[in-house]
C-alpha cells in the first residue's frame, strides 16, 4: 500500500513545495525525477511479484478508499514516470532557473506536478468518483498548461473537458443511484440486476471520457491545443493526459460492467477507433505545420486503442494470444506514450534552432540537428509500428487478434493505418535529410537538450526489443474480460 | 552461454558495433575506418569457423523471446550460411572500396552507420529461423537502406528514396498480412518445421503465398513491382553495389526461396497449380530485364535492368521443382553477388575517376584503365554465361533443372537471355577494349594522378572470385558445392 499512496502523495508534496519554493523550485525536478522513477519500478515490482495494493487506513470498500494496481497499471505508471521524468528535466531549459524570468517559469511547476499525481491517481484509484476527482484536477493542470500555448484552444479545451466531466458525473450518479455504490468492484457485482439505467449511465461516462481523449469523432479540440503549446507541455498533454480518460473508459467497461456491452456496442467503439486512425491520418498527412502533423498523429494513434474493445478475447481462450489484444493496448498506451513524447521534444528543438516551424522550411535540419533528427526517426518508426520497436509489438499482436477472430476490416484499418503513419512521418524526414547546404542555427542548443528526446525514442525502441517482460507485467492480473472478450465475460465476475 | 547459440550472436554484433562506434565517432575517418576493416574480417573469421560446424552437422541456435508468438529465432542451417558467407565476403570488400569512394566527402560517419546496419539486417535475414524474424530484419534493411539511397541529398536521389519507400513499405505491409494471416492459423511458423496448412483452404493458402511473394517480390524487383530499383541508381556506388549484389534484391529472392521451401513445401506449391505461374512471371522478368538494360544508355541504368533480370533466375530455379534448378538457383546467389558487385565497383571507378557515365563514353577506356576494365569484362562475360566464370554454372544446371521438371521451354528462356545479355554487355566490351579513345577521356597522366589502389583492388578481387567460383566449382567448399549440400539437405528432410 506504501509505495502506492506515495505515488499520489510525493508529486503533491513536490507541487506544494514548488509553489512555496518559487524561484528556486525548477531545482526540485533533479530530486522529483529519480523518486518517481524509483517508487514506479517499486510498484512494478511489487505488482509483479503479486502484490496488488489494499484500502487507505484499514477501511475497505464500500467505506475506505482502495488503490490497488494491476499489470497494465504498473506498466502504465512506469511508462508515464519514465515520459514525465525525462519531459520535466527537459522542461528545465525552458522553465528552468536560467532561462528568462516569466510567471510561466512560476506556474509550470505546480501544474507539472499536479499533473503526475492526478495521473498516478487515475491509474490506481477504484472508485468512480476518486477517479472522477482526478479526473477533474488532471484537466485543469492541462487546461492550464494548454493555456501556455494558445489561450483560445485552451478555452476550448475547458469547455470540451467542463462538459465531457458533466456527462461522466451524470453517468456515475446514474449509475450510483441503481446499484447503491461507487466502488467498482461492487459495481460489478451489483450491476446485472439494474441493466438499462447503468447502461444509460455507462453511456453517458462514456461519452463525457471519448471527449477527453479526444476520440474521433470529438476530437477537434486536441490539434489547437497540442500544437499551439510548448515542446515540454505538448509531450505531457499528448504522451500522458489523453491516456487517463481512456483508461477510465477502459476499466469502466471491463471490469466495472463486464458482459453488459453488446456486440452492437462493442463493434461501435470499434469503428469508432477505426474511423480515427484513418482520419486522423489523413488529416497529418495534409499538415503544414509540424506540430500540427505531430498532433493530428495522436488522434490517429489514440483510434487503435478503441480496437481492444471488438478484438479481446481474440478467436478462444485456447490460444497463445488469448490476451493478445489486451497486451496489444498496453503496449500502444505505453510506446505511444514515449514515442509521442519524444517526437514532440525533438520537434520543439527543431522548430526552435531553425526558428520556422513549417515542414518545408526545415530542410537540411538532419545535418544541422543529427542528434536531434535521429531521436525524432527512432519515436516516428514506433510510431509506425515498424519493429523492432514497442509499437511493432503492438500492431503485431493487435493484427494477429483481429485475424485469428476473422476480423478482417480491423486488420485492413491497422495495415493501411501504419502505412498512412509511415507517408506522414517520412515528410518531414526526407525533408530533414534533403538539401545539401547545413542551415544557420537561429538559438542555440545546449548539448544535454536532444539527449531528451533520444533517451525516449530508445525506451519506445527498448520496449519492443526486450518485450518479454514488458508483456509479462502487462497481463498480470488482467481481467477476465480482457482475455475471454467483453460481451463474453461474466457478469460479476 | 556455449559456442551454439554465441556464434550467430557474434555474426550480428561483428557489423553492429561498428554500426555504433561509427556513429560515435563522427570526424574520426582514421579511427572509424580500423575499425570498420577489422570488424570485417573479425566477422569473415567467424563465418569461417561456423562453415566448418555446419558442414559436420552442428547446429547453431539462439531464441529470444518477445511476445506470445513473436520468437526470435536465429538459425544457421546450410542455406542461412550461403547467404551470410556471401555478405560477410562482400561486406568486406565494400566497406574497402566504400573508404575509398567517400574519402573526404562529408556525412561519412551517418553512411557508415547505416551501411553498417544494413549488413546487420542482411545477415540477420539470413540466420532467421521463423517467419516473423525474417520480417524484423526485412523492415530493418528497409529502414536503413532509405538514408543510403537518399546519402547524397539531391532532388534525384531524394525522389528515388521516396519511390523505394512507397514500393518497399507497402511490399512490407502484403508481407506482414501474409504472415500473420498465416499464423493466426498456423501458429508460428519456424522454417525448420514448416507451417501447418490444414486449416486453411485452398483459396486462403493461394492467396497468402500470394502476398508473401508478392510483399517479397517487391525487393527481388520482380516485375512488376521492379520500377524502385532502376530509380535507386541515384545513391552512391558503394551503396548500388551492395543493394544489387546482398542487401536489398537478394533479401527479397532469399525469402521467395525460404517461403517456397521452408514454409509452403515444393509439393504444397505444385499441389495448389502455383508450380507453373511462378517461374513463368520469373521468366517474363528475365526477359523484360535484359530488353530494358538493351534500351539504356547510362551504364548504371543498363546495370540495373541487368540485376532485374539476373535475379528472377534465382527464383526461377527456386520455383522450378527439381534438385539442378534449386542448385542452379542458389548458387546464382552467390555468383550473381561476385559479379555484379565486380561491375558496380567498376561503373563507380569508371565515373569517379574518368568521369564516365554514359555507354558512349567508354571507347578506348580499356587500356587507360586496364585493371579496372578487366575485372568488368570478367564479370560481364560470367553475365552472358561464357564458361568457366562462375554464371555459366548457374545457366548450365538452371537449364538442366528445367528440363528435369519438364518445363523445356525454360532452355529457350535461357538461351534467349544470353543473347540479350550478350548484346548488351558485348557493345560495351568492344568500344572499351577496341575502339580508339575518344577526346574527352583523360589522358594517362591524370588518371595516374588520382589513382586510388583501394578504390581498384576490391572489384579486382570479386572479379577473381567470380572466376574462382566457377574454375573451382568441383570442389565441396565452393558455392556450387555448398549449395548442392543444401539441395540435398532439402531434398532428404
Amino acid at each position: 500500500m506504501t509505495p502506492l499512496f506515495a505515488l499520489v502523495a510525493a508529486p503533491l508534496v513536490f507541487m506544494l513545495a514548488s509553489l512555496i519554493l518559487g524561484r528556486r523550485s525548477p531545482h526540485l525536478i533533479w530530486m522529483a525525477a529519480p523518486l518517481m522513477l524509483a517508487l514506479a519500478v517499486l510498484v512494478a515490482l511489487g505488482v509483479s511479484a503479486g502484490e496488488t495494493g489494499g484500502a487507505l487506513g484499514g477501511w475497505d470498500a464500500p467505506l475506505g478508499i482502495v488503490l490497488e494496481a494491476d499489470g497494465l497499471s504498473a506498466a502504465l505508471i512506469l511508462a508515464s514516470a519514465v515520459t514525465a521524468a525525462i519531459t520535466g528535466l527537459f522542461a528545465l531549459a525552458r522553465f528552468g532557473p536560467a532561462g528568462r524570468e516569466t510567471t510561466r517559469r512560476y506556474t509550470f511547476w505546480p501544474l507539472f506536478y499536479g499533473l503526475c499525481a492526478a495521473l498516478n491517481a487515475v491509474f490506481i484509484s477504484r472508485d468512480l468518483f476518486n477517479l472522477y476527482v482526478a479526473l477533474e484536477l488532471l484537466s485543469l493542470c492541462a487546461v492550464a498548461l494548454a493555456a501556455f500555448g494558445s489561450r483560445k484552444a485552451a478555452m476550448h479545451y475547458l469547455m470540451v473537458a467542463l462538459a465531457g466531466s458533466l456527462a461522466y458525473l451524470l453517468g456515475v450518479v446514474l449509475i450510483f443511484a441503481s446499484t447503491g455504490t461507487l466502488d467498482i468492484g461492487l459495481i460489478a457485482q451489483r450491476a446485472g440486476d439494474a441493466r438499462t439505467p447503468v447502461l444509460i449511465g455507462a453511456a453517458l461516462m462514456s461519452a463525457g471520457l471519448l471527449a477527453k481523449t479526444a476520440l474521433f469523432p470529438l476530437h477537434g479540440w486536441l490539434p489547437p491545443a497540442h500544437g499551439a503549446a510548448p515542446p515540454a507541455v505538448s509531450a505531457l498533454l499528448s504522451a500522458l493526459v489523453v491516456k487517463a480518460s481512456f483508461y477510465i473508459l477502459l476499466r469502466l467497461w471491463s471490469e466495472a460492467l463486464p458482459g453488459l456491452a453488446g456486440p452492437g456496442m462493442i463493434h461501435a467503439f470499434g469503428v469508432l477507433g477505426a474511423c480515427a486512425v484513418l482520419y486522423g491520418s489523413v488529416l497529418a498527412l495534409r499538415q503544414q505545420g509540424l506540430k500540427a502533423l505531430i498532433a493530428y498523429s495522436t488522434v490517429a494513434q489514440l483510434g487503435y486503442l478503441l480496437f481492444v474493445f471488438p478484438l479481446a478475447g481474440g478467436g478462444g481462450a485456447a490460444t497463445p494470444w488469448a490476451a493478445g489484444a489486451w497486451g496489444a493496448m498496453g503496449f500502444q498506451l505505453s510506446a505511444h506514450m514515449l514515442a509521442k513524447a519524444g517526437l514532440f521534444l525533438a520537434a520543439g528543438i527543431i522548430i526552435h534552432a531553425l526558428g520556422d516551424g513549417r515542414i518545408r522550411a526545415l530542410e537540411g535540419a538532419g545535418r544541422a540537428l543529427p542528434v536531434t533528427v535521429l531521436a525524432f526517426a527512432l519515436c516516428a518508426v514506433s510510431l509506425m509500428g515498424l519493429p523492432p520497436s514497442g509499437g511493432f509489438m503492438a500492431k503485431y499482436l493487435m493484427l494477429i487478434g483481429a485475424l485469428e477472430s476473422g476480423a478482417w476490416p480491423y486488420a485492413a484499418v491497422i495495415i493501411t493505418g501504419g502505412l498512412l503513419a509511415a507517408a506522414y512521418l517520412f515528410r518531414p524526414l526526407a525533408r530533414f535529410m534533403s538539401g545539401t547546404d547545413t542551415p544557420a542555427l537561429r538559438a542555440r542548443v545546449h548539448w544535454a537538450l536532444p539527449l531528451a528526446p533520444l533517451a525516449l525514442g530508445l525506451c519506445a525502441l527498448m520496449l519492443g526489443v526486450l518485450s518479454a517482460a514488458p508483456y509479462d507485467l502487462m497481463v498480470t492480473g488482467l481481467p477476465q474480460a480482457g482475455e475471454a472478450g467483453l460481451d463474453e465475460a461474466e457478469p460479476g465476475g | 552461454m556455449s559456442t551454439t547459440t554465441l556464434i550467430p550472436v557474434l555474426l550480428l554484433l561483428a557489423p553492429f558495433l561498428p554500426a555504433l562506434l561509427s556513429a560515435a565517432l563522427p570526424g574520426r575517418a582514421r579511427v572509424r575506418n580500423t575499425i570498420n576493416i577489422s570488424f570485417a574480417v573479425l566477422k569473415l573469421a567467424i563465418v569461417a569457423f561456423a562453415l566448418a560446424g555446419v558442414e559436420a552437422g552442428v547446429e547453431y541456435e539462439w531464441r529470444i523471446f518477445f511476445v506470445p508468438g513473436l520468437e526470435l529465432i536465429l538459425r544457421l542451417d546450410a542455406l542461412a550460411l550461403l547467404f551470410v558467407t556471401l555478405s560477410a565476403v562482400l561486406w568486406l570488400a565494400t566497406t574497402l572500396y566504400a573508404i575509398a569512394y567517400l574519402k573526404g566527402t562529408p556525412h561519412q560517419a551517418r553512411f557508415f552507420f547505416f551501411f553498417n546496419l544494413c549488413v546487420v539486417a542482411a545477415t540477420g535475414i539470413a540466420m532467421s529461423g521463423s517467419l516473423i524474424s525474417f520480417f524484423l530484419f526485412y523492415e530493418l534493411l528497409t529502414l536503413a537502406t532509405w538514408p543510403l539511397v537518399v546519402h547524397t541529398a539531391s532532388a534525384k536521389a531524394m525522389k528515388a528514396g521516396r519511390t523505394y519507400l512507397a514500393y518497399t513499405l507497402a511490399g512490407s505491409a502484403a508481407l506482414l498480412g501474409g504472415i500473420i494471416w498465416l499464423e493466426s492459423g498456423s501458429g508460428p511458423v519456424e522454417f525448420a518445421n514448416g507451417a501447418v496448412l490444414t486449416g486453411f483452404g485452398t483459396l486462403s493458402q493461394s492467396l497468402i503465398f500470394i502476398l508473401l511473394i508478392g510483399g517479397l517480390g517487391t525487393k527481388a524487383a520482380l516485375i512488376p513491382l521492379h520500377a524502385w530499383l532502376p530509380a535507386a541508381m541515384a545513391a552512391p556506388a558503394p551503396v548500388s553495389a551492395m543493394l544489387h549484389a546482398v542487401a536489398v534484391v537478394k533479401a527479397g529472392a532469399f525469402g521467395i526461396v525460404r517461403v517456397i521451401y521452408d514454409v509452403y513445401g515444393i509439393e504444397t506449391v505444385a499441389a495448389l497449380g502455383l508450380g507453373m505461374p511462378l517461374p513463368v512471371l520469373a521468366s517474363a522478368t528475365i526477359l523484360y530485364g535484359s530488353l530494358q538494360a538493351l534500351r539504356q544508355s547510362d551504364l548504371k541504368k543498363r546495370l540495373a535492368y541487368s540485376t532485374v533480370s539476373q535475379v528472377s533466375y534465382i527464383i526461377l530455379g527456386a520455383s522450378l521443382a527439381g534438385p539442378f534448378a534449386v542448385i542452379g538457383g542458389l548458387v546464382h546467389l552467390v555468383h550473381q553477388g561476385l559479379m555484379k558487385i565486380t561491375l558496380f565497383f567498376a561503373a563507380g571507378v569508371l565515373a569517379e575517376r574518368a568521369g564516365v557515365s554514359a555507354i558512349d563514353q567508354m571507347d578506348g577506356i580499356g587500356r587507360r584503365m586496364p585493371v579496372t576494365l578487366a575485372a568488368f569484362t570478367i564479370a560481364a562475360l560470367g553475365m552472358i554465361g561464357v564458361p568457366p566464370v562462375a554464371g555459366f554454372i548457374s545457366k548450365w544446371h538452371l537449364a538442366i533443372g528445367g528440363y528435369q521438371s519438364g518445363a523445356n521451354w525454360v532452355i529457350a528462356v535461357l538461351i534467349a537471355s544470353s543473347l540479350l545479355n550478350a548484346a548488351y554487355f558485348l557493345p560495351l566490351l568492344y568500344r572499351a577494349w577496341l575502339k580508339p579513345a575518344c577526346d574527352a577521356l583523360p589522358d594517362r597522366e591524370a588518371l595516374a594522378a588520382n589513382r586510388t589502389w583501394l578504390l581498384i583492388l576490391p572489384g579486382a578481387f570479386t572479379a577473381a572470385a567470380a572466376l574462382g567460383a566457377g574454375l573451382f566449382a568441383g570442389l565441396d567448399m565452393s558455392p556450387l558445392g555448398w549449395a548442392t549440400l543444401i539441395a540435398e539437405r532439402i531434398t532428404t528432410r
